[in-house]
């Protein structure tokens, strides 16, 4: 479901999944053009897929949104990390 | 799961030196990084002018279909009972296989309503404007 990424002096991220098979996927992130239109995804469609760095349960971790295929899912965007609200 | 522009590392320091005042054992889910905003801008809530995510919430079902979101601007908090709500709601209908809809109002323990031929004009049988509200 995720791998666990060693701390380095990197800013490891992630982006949008836009390549079919796993090993396109590895590389992708990379070389994906920047998103520059301004559309809302819709109701009633499949999101779009993407992996991302982040920090889970004491551990620096990647996940990818299709691992979670069988759970619903809460996926909460938020301006930033100590803010107020 | 939640995500902002912030790196793995200020998701580190702000959930091990402030969440964790507020959550007994930290924030439980994957805190992800959306640096550079593309995620958000994919979603359709990256916000370029100030350069940070609005604030989206999507409900994903578990065949990876959006089957709600809301997006706020920044200064105005989300309603967690309200998304719990909802989640509940999408859950009912989807084990009903979509024989259940989930009218105005409605939380768990709430009627349903059964949508079919018979329904069509009936609905004030069912359901009156009281139940809108809790």
């Amino acid at each position: 479901m995720s791998e666990e990424l060693e701390p380095g002096c990197t800013r490891p991220t992630g982006g949008p999944i836009v390549a079919e098979t796993a090993d396109e996927a590895a590389t992708a992130p990379a070389d994906a053009a920047p998103v520059k239109e301004r559309t809302m995804i819709h109701v009633g469609e499949k999101v779009p897929d993407f992996r991302a760095a982040g920090y889970h349960e004491g551990a620096f971790v990647e996940k990818q949104l299709s691992d979670y295929l069988g759970k619903w899912v809460l996926l909460c965007f938020y301006p930033g990390d100590f803010t107020y609200v | 799961m939640s995500i902002s522009i912030d790196s793995m590392f200020v998701h580190k320091m702000w959930n091990d030196h402030e969440l964790t005042k507020m959550v007994d054992g930290g924030v439980p889910f994957p805190m992800l990084s959306d640096a550079g905003g593309q995620i958000g801008a994919l979603y359709g809530v990256f916000n370029e002018a100030a350069g940070v995510e609005n604030r989206g919430r999507f409900i994903i079902d578990p065949d990876g279909v959006c089957q709600g979101y809301e997006v706020l601007t920044p200064p105005v908090g989300r309603n967690v009972n309200e998304t719990i709500r909802q989640v509940q709601a999408f859950q009912l209908v989807r084990a009903s296989k979509g024989t259940e809809a989930t009218p105005a109002g409605w939380r768990p323990g709430k009627n349903t309503l059964k949508p079919g031929v018979n329904l069509v004009g009936n609905v004030w049988k069912e359901w009156d404007t009281s139940m809108a509200n809790d």
